[in-house]
Parts: structure tokens; sequence; C-alpha cells
């Protein structure tokens, strides 16, 4: 295994899942079910059975809009403004009317969904206004009832191959994708005539403080490739600038979890042992407050279960060390960190793009159609902000019924043999050089280079001076990048597609000139919120070769906010008591 | 310029009395995320050979016999 061989096939469907993790397998399945007589592709990089974020499992639903426990109106103004008002409506508003549906699906599917003991869904509450959390009892399975669904519906599965391009026909349709096996380094050029992307966020893009590469919040195997391609056929993304940073267990890096243990009664305190957050919910301004606290006297920052009652830590524990991150409680046992006895160290994340979590993504509408004719974004990486796992089943979903549609209605777009060719060279060269710079330490040095200069507090002319800095390292990784085996071939294309991330990640912050979205971004010398200047969409894109950026204006209101509501996740710090 | 190779541990164990590699069980190659384990050529045994490791630990719950261990990456730990 591991060998460079030279091989190159084709194969055609009509619709192709780029990804199986979360929002994937559900797009390819729909895209099945609505027209049976379809022939569905889902590629994956990794294997369908446990890749993406929930390879392990998901604790519970965080976006749950549950008819009784909220509205999907309810729903839409609260992500509105926990998103800073920078909030196209309607995918909002369809995820929040749609998900219900799917979470009676899901449960068809074996997935079980926590209840009373008079049978209602066990709503908890955790975001700032209203009440979306629901636990599964059962949430390690989830993956499996998923490969299930595919495996009885015959979705054809290709593991292990790495999309590395889109394909577009001349009138700018997209045609398929060039892949690329992770392990023989054999191409395979998949025609499509509808093409969904479900490839995670760009988790791989700081560098988390544990200086280990593979030490990240996200599944480290999203490094970025579908932000990365979607750009480079040509689609805009929204909002980069909003980066996602999360709190997290320090070093561990993954989260503690304020959605599965607040509920329980467990908070975020400073080293005093004070509460200085009203709420738990992951937002920029609740982050900005965080790093407030670590940056201050009264800093570091800890979760803190000790004062809970010894069963009812019995009870989180069974949920955190069992599914997401599960080895969260090999972690603490290796520093001796007993929840009954000791708060846990939380550090704020290496950043990231992610709608998931924050609003960075490649923008899409309400049918999870980008701006490219025939491409689809789903999950993490499609800028339906803040919509987690449950919003990339519902928006997966969303996306295969319209790409199963749009499919049966047009023949296989052509496409040029020569893009074909052209992408074989671009991707091969680092194995042709006998001497270079290898993979691990050209995405090392770009990641380190995001932390120096791209993070927040964001800086103009360090930023500026980062921009320089990555230019050095493209120019590397062009020219001088080595690569031994397929695996590392994997992995040079993968630092690609970081340094793509990076280049964008640059280039929307200093677009914005403004600060917005709490510490996601935070830019020292816009310090201020500029409603008049900057209530809009950032979009970037390519065009003629370059990186360009634009405004796009927010579509109207479907839900209209009151003036005093705008400002509930302004308000995260505690007040003292007169 | 020349490549070193410097020594790095890795956090996975795979205890190799427990391994059925040699029977053709590939279980946890298959599913590991960042596809960092193989067989070995030398033992017929399953082990880590790159230090790309997520400690998500689909390897250590999907192996048949119980012959994986993840343990947090000594940089993390
Ligand atoms: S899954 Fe277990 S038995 Fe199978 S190859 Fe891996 S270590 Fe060996
Ligand atoms: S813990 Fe995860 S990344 Fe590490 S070897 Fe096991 S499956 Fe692979």
């Amino acid at each position: 295994m591991d060998e460079i061989k030279d091989g190159l096939a084709e194969v055609a469907c009509d619709v192709l899942v780029i990804g199986g993790g979360t929002a994937g397998p559900m797009a390819a399945y729909k895209a099945k079910v609505r027209n049976p007589k379809s022939r569905v592709i889902l590629l994956e990089k990794a294997n369908v059975r446990r890749s993406g974020a929930i390879s392990m499992g998901m604790d519970g639903l965080n976006n749950a809009v549950i008819p009784g426990y909220a509205t999907p109106e309810q729903y839409v103004k609260e992500i509105t403004i926990a998103n800073d008002g920078i909030v196209d409506q309607a995918p909002v508003l369809k995820y929040a009317r749609n998900c219900y549906g799917i979470i009676e699906e899901l449960d068809r599917f074996g997935i079980r969904f926590q209840k009373t003991e008079n049978g209602d869904f066990d709503v908890k509450k955790v975001h700032h206004l209203g009440a979306y959390v629901l636990p599964m009892p059962n949430g390690d399975t989830v993956k499996k009832a998923l490969y299930r669904q595919l495996r009885r519906e015959q979705i054809l599965i290709s593991n292990r191959y790495m999309a590395t391009r889109l394909l577009t026909s001349r009138d700018g349709h997209v045609a398929g994708a060039i892949a690329v096996n992770a392990r023989t380094a054999e191409f395979l050029v998949v025609r499509a005539k509808t093409v969904i992307l479900c490839m995670g966020a760009a988790g791989r893009l700081g560098l988390p403080q544990s200086g280990y590469l593979y030490g990240t919040y996200e599944n480290a195997t999203n490094s970025g490739d579908g932000y990365a391609m979607a750009y480079h056929a040509g689609a805009k993304l929204a909002n980069l600038e909003c980066y996602q940073i999360n709190p997290l267990i320090k070093d561990y890096n993954g989260p503690a979890c304020a959605y599965v243990a607040g509920p329980f009664g467990a908070y975020t305190t400073n080293a005093e042992g004070s509460r200085f957050i009203e709420c738990d919910y992951w937002s920029g301004q609740m982050m900005q407050e965080f790093y407030n606290e670590l940056q201050s006297g009264k800093g570091p920052v800890f979760l803190k279960l000790d004062h809970l009652h010894d069963e009812t830590v019995t009870e989180i524990e069974t949920i955190l060390h069992k599914v997401e991150r599960p080895s969260r409680g090999r972690f603490h046992e290796g520093r001796g960190t007993n929840y009954r006895e000791k708060m846990v160290e939380m550090h704020i994340s290496e950043i990231g793009f992610c709608s998931g979590h924050s609003a960075s993504g490649v923008f899409v509408d309400d049918l999870a159609r980008t701006t490219v004719p025939g491409l689809y974004a789903a999950g993490d990486m499609a800028n339906v902000p803040h919509n987690y796992m449950l919003g990339a089943f519902t928006n997966g979903a969303v996306a295969g019924e319209d790409a199963a549609d749009v499919a049966s209605g047009i023949d296989l777009p052509e496409f040029d043999m020569a893009e074909v060719e052209a992408e074989r060279e671009r991707v091969l060269a680092p194995t042709r050089r006998e001497d270079g710079v290898p993979p691990n330490q050209l995405e090392y040095k770009t990641r380190r280079l995001v932390n120096d200069y791209l993070q927040p507090p964001k800086v103009t002319a360090k930023m500026r001076l980062g921009q320089l800095r990555l230019e050095e390292v493209r120019d590397d990784l062009d020219t001088n990048m080595m690569v031994r085996d397929a695996h590392e071939l994997m992995r040079s294309l993968e630092a690609a597609s970081i340094l793509d991330c990076a280049d964008m990640a640059a280039a929307a912050s200093l677009y914005r000139e403004e600060s917005r979205w709490g510490l996601y971004h935070n830019r020292v010398d816009f310090p201020d919120k500029n409603d008049a200047d900057w209530f809009c969409h950032t979009l970037l894109s390519k065009k003629d070769g370059r990186m360009v950026a634009e405004k796009r204006a927010i579509e109207p209101y479907l839900v209209q906010i009151e003036e005093h509501e705008r400002s509930a996740y302004d308000r995260q710090r505690i007040l003292k008591q007169a | 310029m020349p490549l070193a190779s410097s020594p790095t541990t890795v956090p996975v164990v795979v205890d190799e009395a427990k391994c059925i590699a040699e029977k053709g069980c590939t279980v946890c190659v298959d599913v590991c995320p960042l596809d960092v384990l193989r067989i070995s050529e030398e033992t017929g045994k399953a082990y880590m050979k790159y230090d790309e490791c997520w400690y998500c630990m689909p390897c250590e719950t999907d192996c048949p016999t119980g012959a994986v261990s993840v343990n947090i990456p000594y940089l993390l730990r």
C-alpha cells in the first residue's frame, strides 16, 4: 500500500456527493429516494462508516426546532440575533421548518431522542432565548444507522478517494470532479449532472496551542478541501472573516461541553470560581468575554462541575466519555482530573471556517444551491449559520432532493479533458521531485503563520505581513514541495487546501472594515460595528485567477427583529451587583 | 534540502498477541479517518505508521478482538 501508481479511470453518474460525514450520506440517500432510477455516487476521502465530525456519534441535537417547544420563527430570530444580523433568513427558516421531519426520519433509522416520563421530547435550554437542545441516548450509533440506509438504497460508495478539483462545462455548469486515491494515487474522473459538496469545516487552519497538527477541534480530516474546491470552481464564499473559535478543554481541544453538562448545572467560571458569562451558547460575543477573562488577572477559565451531585457527574461522564470525543475520559485520567473534585481548565480553540458553529461558508440559497449552476453545498461548509449536525442532515436532504430533480432534466455536461490533464500535472508535480520540503512542514508553517498574523484580535498591518509570508509559503508549495508516497500525496493536497483557506481568511478579514461577531471578527483598527457600511454579506470568489471581494445585500428579513431584541447577544457579561 | 528522520512516539498501540490481521482482518485500517494505520509486512500485525492521529477511537471501538488501545498523543497529555 501507499506506492504511487499511474492510473486514470472514468465513471459517470447523475448526482455526485462529495464527503460522507453527516450532510453527505443524507444528501445521497435523499437524492436516490427522490429518483430511484438515478445513479448516485458518494465519494469519501476516508471511510463513510467512520468519517466526518460525527465519526463516533453525537450526544444530542443542539438546534432542534420541535413543535410545542419552539417555533421556526422564534428560531430564525434567535439565529439572526446570535449572528449579529448577517443572515439570509430563507435558508434558516427552511431549516427550522424541515428539521422536525428529519428528526422523525432519523428516529425511523433507529436513532433515539430523549423523552421525559410523559413521553414528550426532553428539550433543554442552552441558547439565550429559546429551548432547542435534545439529547440522543444512543447517539454513538448515528453513523451505523446512516450506513445501513445507504446500503439499502444501493448508493455507490467510493471510499479513500480524495476529490481535488471540480470540473465545469464551457457554459459554467458543474460537470463532475477529479479525485485521487489516497492509497495508490490513481486518478478517478467522476462525471455528474449535479454535484453536492459536503466536505466539512476548514478545521486544520489555525495551529492548536499544543503544536500538534492533528490535535484540532474539528475532525482533522476536515482540512478545508471543500472551501478550496468551491473557490477554484468559481463559487462565492460568504463571511469567511466570521471565524469559528470555540471554548474547549485545554490541550485536549475537544468540547467539555456546555450543551451536555450545562443543562445538568455545570457552568463556565474564572479561576475564582465565579461566573462571568450569562449564557454558555457558543457565539462570538460569548467567545469575546471568554477571551477577555483569559487575558485578565482572573483567568484561566474553567468548566465547573465539582458542585454537582455524584450521580449527576456520573451521568455526564457516561455521555462525554462515550460519544463524539470519547477519549476525553483518558485525557482527564492522565491529568488526574476528576470532575467531582477539580474544575476543568478551558481554553479557546484555533481558528477555522465552519458554518455549523459560526457563519463562514460557501454561499448557498434555500435550496442549498451555490452560485455555480448544478453545484450544491451542505453541512459545516455551507453558510447557513449555526446549523450544527441537524442542519447538516436537514440541508443535506434539501440539496439531495433538488440535485436529483435538476439532474433528471439535463444531459451529462461535457468537460474538457485538458482540465483533467492539467490537474494531474498539478497534483503529481511534488512526486516528481527528488528533493524538497515535505507537506507536513509546509502545513506547519502555514498554520503557524495563521496563528501569528490572522487570528483575532485582528490588526491590519499584521494581516498584510501575514499575506506576504503566506505568499512565500505558496511559492515553496508550488515549486519545492516533495512527496514520497500516496499517503503523503493526500497530505500535500490538504496542505494546498489549508493554504488556500489561509489566503481567504486574510482577504476576507481585511475586506470587512468594522468589528462584528464578538471575537470572531474583532478588528482592532475598526473597533466598532458599522451597520451603515457593513450590514451586508462579504463574498470572496476567484475571477480571472485572482481573489476578489464584494458586498452582497442581506435579503429582507422574513421574521422581523425588534430594536430592543437586537442586542440580546451583546449582553453576555454578568454585571456586578451594585 | 536533504530530509532527516526525527523520532516521534505514536499514540496507538496494538497488542500483537490479540491482533488477527494474518487471518485477513483490516478493520482498524479500514475505519481510521486519518488513514494512519497499516498492516506491517514484517510482523503481519496492525501498527500505526503515521503520527497523524486525532485520538478519535474508531480503531479501538471497531477492532473485533480488543487489540487496539488509543492513548492521548504525547504533546497533548
Ligand atoms: S482491527 Fe484489531 S484484529 Fe483487526 S487488524 Fe486491526 S488490530 Fe488487528
Ligand atoms: S484514534 Fe482515530 S485517528 Fe487515531 S488511529 Fe484510531 S481511528 Fe485513526
